[in-house]
């Protein structure tokens, strides 16, 4: 049994001091390597601690446990997701970040309204929203409708912000020039302003991707169908089935690094001409 | 002033919006009640009404709308109500010598702030732990830097209620329990911040260091870690109202021991939808007495240490 606990200290130490020597280097290989051998590591120690030490599975389930049980469990992994995914959180962070970005616009002629919003609105999105979590699946029962309902209120004032931030952002210079050109104030916002807006708007959506897992998951910990995510999450541990708790954290973490990253592709694709895409 | 004005109204706006919103949301409770009481509603038959809407409903019945307000259980507790709930088991339980009781805020109001502070602390230390090894080993910059990034795509406060089990097995006390999610929630930007505080002085003043021939012990101490100072406090805010929301959720499911957390809980199980809005001011307050007591901190500090404000 010492031989894991061994085995997995020797690993660890070779993979340092291969990352050590690595990191001087500056190939772009090294870049992908390096966090990917550290990843594999962690995993690698975990394996062999656990093993090694015999840890209690209720404790903390080996990473191999954890893999056998998410792949003998995938559909029940993929109902969930979907559940609390594609229906709650997905359909939350759309109407949220479009209703988000259209008051940003409609507040725009105000400049009045505006500097009213920003204090406001930042005040809002540090308080802890997602405590509404049980008044929303109150009104809105247990099914995925509460969850979305819990996703927009807590996408909404973050992506404001960012949005009335981002209205703001073109140089007056540039606004001088649209005058010039006898821009209405439509032709000046669709040309000029929106477009200039995007880093902005971007920057809110990435921060939003995040937020709309957490409150689907969250939001269901206050009631759901036998479904989603965080059912799952909650009964099992219940149960403690941590294997089962992992496999649904894996999961998470994979469709959450997948939702920012595809709106992260888009942002290169929409703000190509931005600075901080031509690096 | 002019901007003081604006925040008025934008307030005053949402407190006009949600007055309205009572209406239709309690309309239907007001009619059953109404009826109970003797008044004409229309329509008059139970099953027609629940299939009517809220709004055309609210509509037929105006003269139930000042009855709306002041439900003892409504679906949306009009402000009075929750600010006079909120008062009651605030002052109004210090006025009585109970400011600890169970009904008090006072004493769950305490309970999320004590493993806030706890994880905020700790947060704030293995932060500032990471980010100053990640500037001065390129091996733990390349490995580890990705995968804190990576981190926070994962929505960790799923994670809350099993960290709370196992740490309960492993018989640690509750606040610490609280306080490691509240850890994870503030560690994040304390990092990303920390990092690129101590990378902030420019070439020419690690120049000057080198030049005095100081070690990186010493660049740390007298140039690094001062030059951070600024990107300290600004991560710090985030940190401290990430730190709340991680007390207050891991309270949901270590809810026998009080908290803010556990107040919500309780509402939502019996109903109580004024204790829920009452609890969830109270977390609100909080986080704004946070925010605003590091923004004090960082105004002195910056002040005394000579950064132009």
């Amino acid at each position: 049994m010492m031989a894991w606990v061994f085995g997995s200290l020797v690993f660890w130490l070779a993979a340092w001091a291969l990352n050590a020597r690595l990191s001087r280097l500056s190939a772009t290989w090294v870049r992908f390597f390096v966090p990917t051998l550290f990843g594999v590591t962690v995993i690698v120690v975990w394996e062999g601690m656990v093993r090694g030490f015999g840890v209690n599975p209720v404790l903390l389930p080996a990473p191999s446990a954890i893999a056998a049980t998410f792949v003998g469990e995938i559909p029940t992994l993929w109902g969930d997701l979907v559940q609390t995914f594609f229906k709650g959180a997905l359909s939350g962070y759309v109407i949220g970040c479009t209703a988000g970005v259209l008051t940003a616009i409609a507040v725009d002629r105000s400049p009045f309204l505006q500097r009213g919003l920003l204090p406001v609105g930042n005040f809002v999105a540090a308080l802890p929203i997602v405590g509404m979590a049980p008044i929303l699946v109150m009104w809105f029962g247990f099914g995925w409708q509460s969850k979305a309902a819990v996703v927009v209120v807590m996408v909404f004032f973050p992506m404001l912000v960012n949005a009335v931030e981002g209205l703001q952002a073109s140089e007056s210079m540039q606004r001088d020039l649209m005058r010039t050109y006898a821009a209405t104030p439509g032709q000046g916002l669709r040309k000029l302003r929106l477009p200039a807006a995007m880093p902005f708007i971007f920057n809110g959506l990435k921060i939003c991707t995040t937020l709309a897992l957490i409150g689907a998951i969250v939001a269901e910990f206050f009631g759901s169908p036998i479904k989603g995510m965080g059912f799952r999450i909650s009964t099992e541990v219940g149960r403690l089935a941590l294997d089962m708790v992992w496999a649904e954290i894996v999961v998470a973490a994979i469709v959450g690094s997948a939702f920012y990253g595809a709106v992260a592709l888009a942002e290169r694709v929409v703000t190509f001409w931005h600075p901080s895409q031509r690096g | 002033m002019k901007s003081f004005l604006s925040i008025l109204t934008v307030v005053a706006a949402l407190i006009a919006f949600w007055y309205a919103a009572c209406v239709p949301m309690n309309i239907h409770e007001a009619a059953i009640q109404a009826q109970r009481a003797g008044v004409d509603v229309t329509p008059a038959e139970a099953p027609e009404r629940r299939k009517t809407g809220r709004i055309s409903l609210a509509l037929q019945n105006t003269g139930l709308w000042s009855t709306v307000f002041t439900q003892e259980r409504p679906q949306l507790p009009a402000p009075h109500q929750v600010a006079q709930e909120f008062w009651k088991t605030t002052w109004g339980m210090i006025e009585r010598g109970r400011a600890f009781s169970k009904r008090s805020l006072i004493l769950h109001g305490w309970i999320t702030l004590s493993a806030t502070l706890l994880g905020f602390a700790f947060g704030t230390a293995l932060g500032i732990v990471l980010a100053v090894s990640i500037v001065h080993s390129r091996a733990m910059d390349m490995s580890v830097m990705p995968w804190i990034i990576a981190s926070q795509t994962v929505p960790i406060l799923a994670i809350a209620p099993m960290i709370v089990v196992v740490l309960a097995a492993l018989s640690v006390d509750d606040i610490v329990a609280k306080g490691v999610i509240s850890m994870y929630l503030s560690f994040f930007p304390v990092v990303v911040g920390m990092v690129k505080g101590l990378r902030s002085p420019d070439a020419m003043q690690m120049d000057q260091m080198k030049t005095w021939n100081a070690t990186r012990t010493e660049t740390l101490w007298k140039l690094r870690l001062p030059s951070s100072a600024p990107y300290l406090f600004a991560s710090l805010k985030v940190g401290v109202a990430a730190s709340l929301i991680g007390a207050v959720v891991a309270e949901l499911s270590l809810s026998s021991n009080g908290g803010l957390g556990a107040r919500l809980l309780a509402g939502s199980y019996y109903g109580q939808t004024v204790q829920i809005w009452s609890a969830l001011f109270a977390a609100a307050a909080l986080a704004a007495v946070l925010v605003w007591a590091i923004g004090v901190a960082q105004k002195i500090t910056l002040k005394r240490m000579g950064f132009a404000q």
